[in-house]
């Protein structure tokens, strides 16, 4: 992109306008405007997918793919144009490509067992980096612990990035998955994906990407990934809490045998033999969470009127103006400087604990998140106790940043 | 809820300045206690005789309210019996995490500073965490947590070292 355009796309970015379509950024906390800087944990819900819940609630509640009658017609239907809102918004072509789950760490379980119990054997590897969210080890772990396959780490470098040259050669004929975050959640460095896909693709290994900081803050095309699967979550893209999405390649889920058993994802049962459904119902077992699903795609929508383009570069520009702002308080060290990085800046300020940082920054109204951020192996590999994470989306401000820093500066003087 | 109440010159200057700070030379009792939430991780140790805790130190690395709650507690129960201390304990406890009409017994003398974590449910467990380890070394436990306690704040991620 051009330097012109890339100005041209600043100045339409209308920030103030956007912020209006999220009720809770008008509110207060101790007196002082709510500035928000947690998306990275959950992100906020504009007015639309909210009004799309409570419409639900109110008008159009009822089970799906069960009822002829036309309440329960009506709600199939709704359900099932997301997954075709979803498939684009990941430009996947075939819709039973996406599964609906509880959310990222339902849909890392799912294929972990599903996809792992067929195919893991005693002996095998699995990949996974040192950056990974504890949902996207727990389940390798287990796994490996109950087949007797062992897990594989990819080291990262002091600035934040996943390191290649050992990657390729972890991979093996021994490997028989690489599980890796697209952003990270605390130092926010984005990989590598495509390459990482065809390094692993070269000894035909299986690649799953979790998404869940990387699906809200960027187009993602898993085509162009060329990853077999894809998971991200409701409540990190402006939508509700309580549902997620596995993409997944048709053939691996056609391999895989259902994670979980009930209604739903059957064709036929007797006490003798069950007979599957196909994709998509076959991962679906049980009642799903319609309301959240009607809301996700709501969501997606909005983020799409606005565009995902947009929007990754409405929070370049901010994270860079943010990086420049906290380098000049004293005593800050970050973590994670990798040139590629998204909105997710994790740091500490010495003599000053995270967690005292995090409860005076509340005194300012700002919400930040402190402690270890379900990356425990992070903070081993850069030996820290906690950290504090201010993280951005599409509704932050320059404005933000800068009472961010004030309140930082403030705590810092309650400690000197 | 503001945390002005908290961070005042009394557990600023414990923080800063922890009181009764390492490990006493040959310990007759200790333990090691986590908060997973917040990533404290201190260890309390003592020589104890007849019951009686003749000294005690604690050290570990942890945020200030738990920096503060640790020293004071270590001034506070120095020469005191096991008895008198489960006492103390469970009127810190409910300092912290009682009805607010509740300020506390006169025996906690300063350390009713802490009675303003109440309104700051995510920071009682840092509050907590001394005590809990205190408790564990009288009971010559080797590791306490805060994560048996009912957890305003659930969600935190767990932690088992
Ligand atoms: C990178 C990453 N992976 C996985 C998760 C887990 O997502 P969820 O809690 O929605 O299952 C998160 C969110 O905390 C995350 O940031």
């Amino acid at each position: 992109m051009g330097k012109a355009m890339r100005n041209d796309t600043v100045v339409k970015y209308d920030v103030e306008r956007i912020r209006r379509d999220f009720p809770v950024l008008s509110t207060s906390v101790n007196d002082n405007p709510l500035v928000y800087l947690d998306s990275g944990a959950s992100s906020q819900m504009p007015q639309s997918v909210i009004d799309r819940i409570n419409h639900y609630h109110q008008y159009e509640h009822a089970n799906i793919h069960r009822g002829v009658y036309q309440l329960s017609e009506q709600a199939t239907t709704a359900y099932e144009e997301v997954r075709t809102t979803v498939a684009r918004f990941l430009n996947v072509p075939d819709s039973a490509e996406i599964i609906f789950t509880k959310g990222t760490t339902h849909a890392i379980n799912l294929v972990a067992h599903a996809y792992g119990r067929k195919f893991v054997r005693a002996g095998d590897e699995i990949i996974v980096s040192h950056m990974e969210h504890h949902s996207n080890i727990v389940p390798w772990q287990q796994l490996c612990e109950e087949v007797g396959a062992t897990l594989k780490v990819i080291p990262i470098s002091d600035v934040g990035e996943l390191d290649l040259e050992v990657y390729e050669g972890l991979l093996s004929e021994k490997t028989k998955m690489v599980a890796v975050t697209h952003v990270s959640n605390v130092l926010g460095t984005i990989n590598p994906i495509r390459d990482m896909v065809a390094l692993a693709h070269a000894k035909d290994i299986p690649v799953l990407v979790d998404g869940a900081q990387g699906a809200p803050h960027m187009k993602v095309d898993v085509q162009d990934l060329d990853c077999d699967f894809y998971i991200f979550s409701g409540h990190k893209v402006c939508g509700p809490t309580g549902i997620g999405v596995l993409y997944g390649k048709r053939d691996w889920l056609e391999r895989m045998d259902p994670f979980e058993g009930g209604g739903d994802m059957i064709l036929s049962v007797t006490f003798e033999k069950t007979t599957y459904a196909d994709i998509p119902a076959k991962f679906e077992a049980g009642t799903p969470p319609i309301v959240s699903a009607l809301g996700l795609g709501k969501a997606i929508d909005y983020l799409e009127s606005i565009g995902l383009d947009s929007i990754e570069l409405h929070e370049k520009v901010l994270t860079k103006y943010a990086m420049d702002a906290l380098t000049d308080i004293e005593d800050i060290t970050f973590y994670g400087t990798a040139p590629n990085k998204a909105g997710v800046i994790s740091f500490n300020i010495k003599g000053v604990h995270a967690h005292d940082i995090g409860t005076l920054l509340n005194d300012d109204g700002v919400a930040v998140r402190t402690g270890h951020h379900c990356a425990q192996p992070i903070m081993q590999r850069y030996k820290v106790p906690a950290t504090t994470r201010a993280s951005f989306y599409l509704y932050n401000t320059v404005d933000d940043v800068d009472k961010l820093v004030v309140a930082i500066r403030k705590a810092q003087k309650i400690f000197s | 809820m503001s945390s002005k109440q908290i961070y005042q010159e009394v557990i600023l200057d414990h923080c800063k300045k922890p009181r009764n700070w390492g490990m006493v030379s040959k310990p007759t009792h200790k333990a090691e206690g986590i908060n997973p939430l917040c990533g404290d991780h201190l260890w309390v140790s003592m020589t104890v005789v007849d019951e009686t805790i003749e000294d005690i130190q604690y050290e570990g690395e942890s945020c200030a309210i738990c920096m503060a709650s640790g020293s004071m507690m270590t001034m506070k129960v120095k020469g005191k019996a096991f008895t008198d201390v489960m006492a103390l304990t469970e009127q810190f406890r409910s300092l912290t995490t009682g009805p607010s009409e509740a300020d506390g017994a006169k025996e906690l003398g300063s350390l009713t500073v802490f009675s303003g974590i109440r309104d700051l449910p995510s920071r009682v467990k840092c509050a907590m965490l001394p005590w809990h380890t205190l408790t564990a070394a009288i009971n010559s436990k080797e590791e306490a947590s805060t994560e048996g306690d009912q957890d305003p704040v659930p969600g935190s991620g767990t932690q088992k070292t």
